[in-house]
C-alpha cells in the first residue's frame, strides 16, 4: 500500500443470513457462490481485495445482483463486513467508534444512492442543504450553499418542490446535488446517472470530471453503461456473484481478459474506441517521423493508421517519446471493430 | 371432505386427526352433561366447590397494598397526580371557566367554533370546516356546552399525554427487541381487557374526578400508539436511512430528521386512534363520577329521559365524527410547495386568519354576552318534546307489538332457555367444549391456551357469572350474524351499495361505545333484551364491513373462471365468493366478540347479571383485587376466542394464497 492509496481492502466478505461470522469462520475453502447459496445464505461481496488510490475514478460493473452496491456500502460502512479489512485513509474502518465514523462521512465521504433515497418531507433545497445542516453549518450559509448546487444541477426555480412532485430524473439530479454540496474527497456514486436524459447525462458526467481533475477527487463509480464507463474510468472492476473478476485499465480488460466471463462481458465493445496508442507502445521498439499521442485512442488515429506506411509508429506522452507502437497490431484492432 | 383435508395436515396426535380429537373431546362432555341432568353427577364435578376456590382476590389485595403503600408508589402517584391536576386546571379554566390559574377563561364559543371551522378548512375544505364550525354551533345551541367542554377538557390533556407515551414507547420497541418482545403480550391483554379494569386502579392511584379519568384513558389510549410507532419506523425505507447515515447523523440527528418524518403517516394513524379511543373512554369515565358528557348521559338515561339523552347522543357522536374525519384528513394532507415569491402573509394565511377569527370573537364577546356563553333561555333543547315524540312512536300499536313480540318471544322462547342450558353444562365439560373449538380450528397451542384460560376461569370462583357474559356475547353476535352477513352480500353485489355501507360502518365504528346503548334502551327499556340488542348493533359493524371488504376483494380472474364455467349467481356465491372471502369475514367475526365483550360490559349498566355488574359495583368500593379477577376472567374469555380465531384466518389465508 502506498501513500496514495485511499481505499484498500483486503478479502472482503460480506454475506447475508442468520449469524454470518460464524458461518463464514466454518465454511470451508474454496465454497463457491451457489454453494453458500445452498447453506441459505447469499454472498454479497466474496473475498475481495482492491485498492483506489487519490484521485482516481474506479468503476464497478457487473450484472444485476452480482454486489456492486453491496460492496460500495462495505467501503462507506454502511454494511459491517463478515470478513477481511478495509482501509480508508490508512484506518481500519471497522474499528472507527461511532463518533469517528460520523466525523469521517461528514468530512470525507458522500454518496448518491440507486434509488436517490431523498427524505420525503423535506423541500429540494432542505434536501439539499440536509448534510450541511447536520454538520451544524450557520442556515445562511447551507442555504447559499444549496442553492448554488441546485443550479448546478439545473433544478433552478424548483427548490420549494417535494420530492413527490419532481420526476424521476429530476430526484436523481436532488440526490446529486446532495453530495455536490459538502464536496467530499471520496465519493461512492452508485449508477447516480442511470434516470438521466442524455443530455443532462452528459452534462453530469462532465462536471464529475471537471471536479475530479481540478480538485483531486476520489470516485468509485457504478454504472451499467459501458460508455460512461469508458469516458470516465481511470479503472474498471467487473464483478460477479460478488466477487471481482478483473480490476484493470480499460485497454487491459478488453485487450487481456482474465477471465471468460469478462470476455464475454465486454465482447460487444468497439476495442478501437477504448485501446489507447500508449497501451500498445513498446519501450523496445524503435520508430521515427511525427509521434502520436499516447491518449488518442486507435479509432482517433483510423486514419493515420491507414494512410501511414510506417511499420511502427512513435507514441509519445506528454511530449516525450514513450516508444513505438505496432501499426499492423493496431490495425487489426481497428479492422476487428467491424 | 373433512377427512380428504385432513389428510394433509402435518399436525396428527397419536394417528387422530385434529378433528377427531376435537369430537372425542366433546363426546365427553355430553357424556357429562347428560349424567348431570340424569342426576348422576356428583356436584363437585359440576361446579367447582366454593373452598377450593383459591383466593386470588385476597392475594391480589395483598400484593396491590404491599406495591401501593410499602413500596410507597401511592405517595409517587400522588406526586404525579399534581403534575396533572395543574394541566387539567389550566384546561379546565380556559374551556368552561373553572376557577382556577390562570383565570382567564372560558374561551366564548363562537371564538372555539371559528377555530375549529378555519382548521377543517385547512384540512378538507368547506365540508369539513362545516362539520367542525357546526358541531360546536350545535353543542352551544343545545346547551350542551359546558359539559361537552368539561368532557374536552380532560381529552385535550389525555390525548396528548396518550401520545407521547405511545411514541416514547414505540421509538423503545423498535430499537429494542427485548422490550418489542416484552411488551407484546401485554398489549393483547391491555386491549381485551375491560375498560372498569383500568377504571378502579386510577381511583385508587390518582383520587376521584378528572385526574383519574384523565389517567385511565391515557392508559387506554395507549396501546395503537405504541404498535403504529413501531410499524411505521419498521417500514421506513433502509435508501433514505442510508443516505441519512452518509449526511453524518448522530443517532438522535437520525431519529429526529430522518425516521419520525419518514414514518409520519403511522404516526399520524396513530394519533387518530388515540383521539378516538380517549374520546370512547372519556365517556366512559362517568361510572367513576367524572363530569362531562358521558356522565350527563349516564343521569339521563337513568331517569329514562330519553329526548335529552338522544341529543346528548348526538353530540358526542358530531364530536366523534369531527375528531375522526378530522385526523383522517390530517393523516393524508401532504405538505405542498407555493410558487417563489408568494409573500408572507400568503403563506401563513390559514394561521392568520385562525388567529384573526379567534381574537375577533374574543372581543366581540366583550360586548356581545350571547357570543360568549348561551343561557339556559337561549338554548334549542327540544327535551320534553322529543321524549314525548318517542314515546308516542313506541306507543304505536304496530311498534308496540313488535318490541312486545321480541321481548316476549324471543327473550322467553330462545334467551332464556338458552341462558339456562348454558348454566346447566358442568364445569369440566364446557371447558372440554372450548378445548375443541380452539383445537379443532386453531390447533395445538391454541387448545392449551383454551384450556389454560377457562380453568382459571372456574378457578377465580365467577363460573356462572363468566357463562352468563359469554351467553350474551354469543346470542348478540350470532343474531348479529344473521343481520349482518345477508346484509355484507347484498352490498357487496354493487360498487355503489358497498361504498355506501361501507362509509356507514366507518362512521358508525367511531362513536364511542356507550351511544349504543340509547337505541336500545328507547326500544326495550332496561330489559336483558335490551343489552343483547346494543351489543348486536356494535357487534354488527365489523361483521358486515369485513364480510363487503372480504367479498370485494375476491380476484376477478377467480369469479370470471366462475362465469366461464356457466355457474349461477348462487353456485358462485357459495362455491367461490364466499369460500375466498372467508378468512377476511373471520377478522371481522373475531372483531365483532372483541367488541362484544366491550359492550357487554358497558350494558351492565342496564342491569344485568353478568361480570359487568360485579364490576360495576367493584367501582364504589376499593375491591382493587376482585376488580382485577374479574377484569382478567372478561379478558381471558376474550382472549381465547382472538388467539384461535386469527390463527384460523392466517392459516386459511395461507392455503388460499392470499397472503397477508
Ligand atoms: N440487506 C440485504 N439482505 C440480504 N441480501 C441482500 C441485501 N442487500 C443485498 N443483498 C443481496 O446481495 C446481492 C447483491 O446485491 P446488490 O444490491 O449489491 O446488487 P447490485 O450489483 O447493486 O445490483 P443492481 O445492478 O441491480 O443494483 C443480491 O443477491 C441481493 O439479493
Ligand atoms: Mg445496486
Amino acid at each position: 500500500m502506498t501513500a496514495n492509496t485511499v481505499i484498500s481492502c483486503k478479502n472482503v466478505w460480506k454475506i447475508f443470513g442468520n449469524n454470518p461470522e460464524a458461518y463464514l469462520s466454518k465454511m470451508p475453502d474454496g465454497h463457491s457462490f451457489d454453494d453458500i447459496r445452498k447453506d441459505g445464505y447469499i454472498a454479497g461481496v466474496k473475498d475481495v481485495s482492491i485498492e483506489v488510490s487519490r484521485g482516481e475514478m474506479l468503476v464497478i460493473m457487473g450484472l444485476s445482483g452480482s454486489g456492486k452496491s453491496t460492496l460500495v456500502r462495505c467501503f462507506s460502512r454502511l454494511h459491517d463486513i463478515t470478513g477481511g479489512t478495509i482501509e480508508v485513509e490508512g484506518q481500519d474502518i471497522m474499528s472507527l467508534s461511532e463518533k469517528e465514523l460520523i466525523d469521517l462521512r461528514r468530512n470525507k465521504m458522500g454518496m448518491v444512492f440507486q434509488s436517490f433515497g431523498l427524505l420525503p418531507h423535506r423541500t429540494v433545497l432542505d434536501n439539499v442543504a440536509f448534510p450541511l445542516e447536520m454538520r451544524g453549518q450557520d442556515k445562511h450559509e447551507r442555504r447559499a450553499r444549496a442553492l448554488e448546487v441546485v443550479k448546478l444541477v439545473g433544478l433552478e426555480g424548483r427548490e420549494d418542490y417535494f420530492p413527490r412532485e419532481l420526476s424521476g430524473g429530476q430526484q436523481q439530479r436532488v440526490g446529486i446535488a446532495r453530495s455536490l454540496a459538502i464536496e467530499p474527497d471520496i465519493w461512492f456514486l452508485d449508477e447516480p446517472f442511470s434516470a438521466l436524459d442524455p443530455l443532462i447525462r452528459r452534462e453530469m458526467q462532465d462536471e464529475f470530471l471537471r471536479l475530479q481533475e481540478l480538485l483531486g477527487k476520489t470516485i468509485v463509480f457504478i454504472t451499467h453503461d459501458f460508455d460512461e464507463a469508458l469516458r470516465l474510468a481511470d479503472r474498471i472492476a467487473i464483478m460477479k456473484d460478488g466477487a471481482v473478476e478483473q480490476c484493470d485499465t480499460p485497454d487491459q480488460i478488453v485487450l487481456n481478459p482474465a477471465t471468460e466471463y469478462v470476455r464475454k462481458f465486454t465482447e460487444e465493445i468497439d476495442k478501437a474506441r477504448v485501446v489507447h496508442a500508449g497501451v500498445l507502445a513498446k519501450a523496445d521498439l524503435k520508430a521515427t517521423g511525427d509521434p502520436v499521442d499516447a491518449k488518442a485512442s486507435v479509432q482517433d488515429l483510423a486514419r493515420l493508421l491507414v494512410q501511414d506506411k510506417r511499420k511502427t509508429i512513435p507514441v509519445a506522452r506528454d511530449g516525450a517519446v514513450i516508444g513505438g507502437m505496432d501499426r499492423a497490431e493496431a490495425l487489426e484492432i481497428l479492422l476487428e471493430a467491424g | 371432505m373433512a377427512d380428504v383435508t385432513d389428510s394433509y395436515r402435518p399436525d396428527r396426535m397419536a394417528g387422530f386427526s385434529r378433528t377427531q380429537w376435537a369430537q372425542v373431546l366433546v363426546g365427553v362432555a355430553v357424556v357429562l352433561t347428560v349424567l348431570q341432568y340424569t342426576g348422576l353427577l356428583p356436584a363437585a364435578f359440576h361446579r367447582l366447590p366454593e373452598e377450593l376456590v383459591p383466593n386470588f382476590a385476597g392475594w391480589l389485595d395483598a400484593i396491590f397494598n404491599f406495591v401501593k403503600d410499602d413500596l410507597g408508589l401511592l405517595a409517587l402517584t400522588r406526586l404525579l397526580t399534581e403534575g396533572l391536576q395543574w394541566l387539567l386546571d389550566v384546561t379546565a379554566n380556559l374551556l368552561f371557566g373553572k376557577r382556577r390559574w390562570p383565570n382567564i377563561g372560558p374561551i366564548p364559543w363562537t371564538a372555539v367554533a371559528a377555530v375549529a371551522g378555519v382548521v377543517g378548512y385547512y384540512l378538507g375544505g368547506w365540508r369539513m370546516a362545516l362539520l367542525g364550525a357546526g358541531t360546536f354551533i350545535w353543542t352551544a345551541l343545545i346547551g350542551q356546552w359546558t359539559i361537552a367542554m368539561e368532557t374536552m377538557s380532560v381529552l385535550v390533556v389525555a390525548a396528548p399525554l396518550a401520545f407521547f407515551i405511545g411514541l416514547g414507547f414505540g421509538i423503545l420497541a423498535w430499537r429494542k427487541p427485548w422490550v418489542n418482545r416484552a411488551i407484546k403480550p401485554v398489549l393483547s391483554v391491555l386491549q381485551t381487557l375491560p375498560f372498569f379494569t383500568y377504571l378502579l386502579p386510577a381511583v385508587i392511584f390518582f383520587k376521584v374526578g378528572p385526574t383519574a379519568g384523565a389517567v385511565a384513558t391515557t392508559i387506554y389510549a395507549i396501546p395503537p400508539m405504541i404498535l403504529m410507532t413501531t410499524l411505521g419506523l419498521q417500514k421506513v425505507s433502509p435508501e433514505v436511512v442510508e443516505a441519512g447515515n452518509m449526511s453524518g447523523c448522530t443517532r438522535w440527528q437520525l431519529l429526529r430528521h430522518v425516521y419520525l418524518p419518514s414514518a409520519r403517516t403511522e404516526i399520524l394513524v396513530g394519533v387518530n386512534q388515540v383521539i378516538m379511543l380517549c374520546l370512547a373512554m372519556v365517556v366512559l369515565t362517568a361510572f367513576i363520577g367524572m363530569p362531562g358528557l358521558g356522565a350527563k348521559l349516564l343521569a339521563m338515561m337513568g331517569s329514562f329521559k330519553l329526548g335529552r339523552s338522544f341529543e346528548i347522543g348526538i353530540t358526542i357522536v358530531l364530536l366523534a365524527v369531527m375528531l375522526d374525519r378530522m385526523s383522517k384528513a390530517w393523516v393524508v394532507k401532504q405538505p405542498e410547495h407555493f410558487e417563489k415569491g408568494t409573500p408572507w402573509w400568503k403563506k401563513h394565511f390559514m394561521l392568520l386568519l385562525g388567529v384573526g377569527l379567534f381574537l375577533f370573537f374574543v372581543l366581540l364577546s366583550q360586548f356581545v354576552p350571547e357570543a360568549q356563553a348561551l343561557g339556559r333561555r337561549q338554548n334549542f333543547s327540544q327535551g320534553k318534546e322529543l321524549d314525548n315524540l318517542i314515546k308516542g312512536f313506541l306507543n304505536i300499536d304496530v311498534v308496540k307489538a313488535t318490541t312486545g313480540f321480541l321481548r316476549a318471544f324471543v327473550n322467553v322462547q330462545i334467551l332464556i332457555p338458552f341462558r339456562n342450558f348454558m348454566l346447566s353444562i358442568p364445569t369440566p365439560a364446557f371447558i372440554l367444549l372450548v378445548i375443541a373449538f380452539a383445537l379443532w380450528l386453531g390447533g395445538k397451542k391454541q387448545a392449551v391456551y383454551a384450556g389454560v384460560f377457562f380453568s382459571l376461569v372456574a378457578l377465580s370462583g365467577w363460573w356462572d357469572r363468566s357463562v352468563i357474559t359469554l351467553y350474551s356475547v354469543i346470542s348478540a353476535v350470532v343474531i348479529a350474524m344473521m343481520i349482518g352477513l345477508p346484509l355484507g352480500i347484498v352490498a357487496a353485489r354493487t360498487e355503489k351499495w358497498s361504498k355506501r355501507i361501507l362509509l356507514v360502518c366507518d362512521t358508525a365504528q367511531t362513536f364511542p361505545s356507550f351511544v349504543y346503548l340509547i337505541p336500545a334502551i328507547m326500544l326495550f327499556g332496561i330489559t336483558d333484551i335490551a343489552v343483547i340488542f346494543s351489543i348486536l348493533i356494535f357487534a354488527m359493524v365489523p361483521l358486515t364491513r369485513y364480510t363487503i371488504e372480504g367479498l370485494r376483494t375476491v380476484p376477478v380472474e377467480m369469479t370470471e373462471a366462475a362465469d366461464m364455467a356457466g355457474a349461477t349467481r348462487m353456485q358462485k356465491l357459495w362455491k367461490v365468493q364466499l369460500p375466498l372471502a372467508l378468512p377476511t369475514m373471520a377478522v371481522g367475526f373475531n372483531q365483532a366478540i372483541m367488541f362484544a365483550f366491550f359492550m357487554v360490559i358497558i350494558a351492565a349498566f342496564i342491569g344485568t347479571q353478568d361480570l359487568g355488574q360485579e364490576l360495576q359495583r367493584t367501582l364504589a368500593g376499593t375491591d382493587m383485587g376482585k376488580n382485577f379477577v374479574l377484569g382478567i376472567c372478561v379478558a381471558l374469555m376474550a382472549l381465547t376466542f382472538d388467539l384461535t380465531i386469527l390463527k384460523w384466518a392466517s392459516d386459511q389465508k395461507k392455503k388460499l394464497g392470499l397472503g397477508d
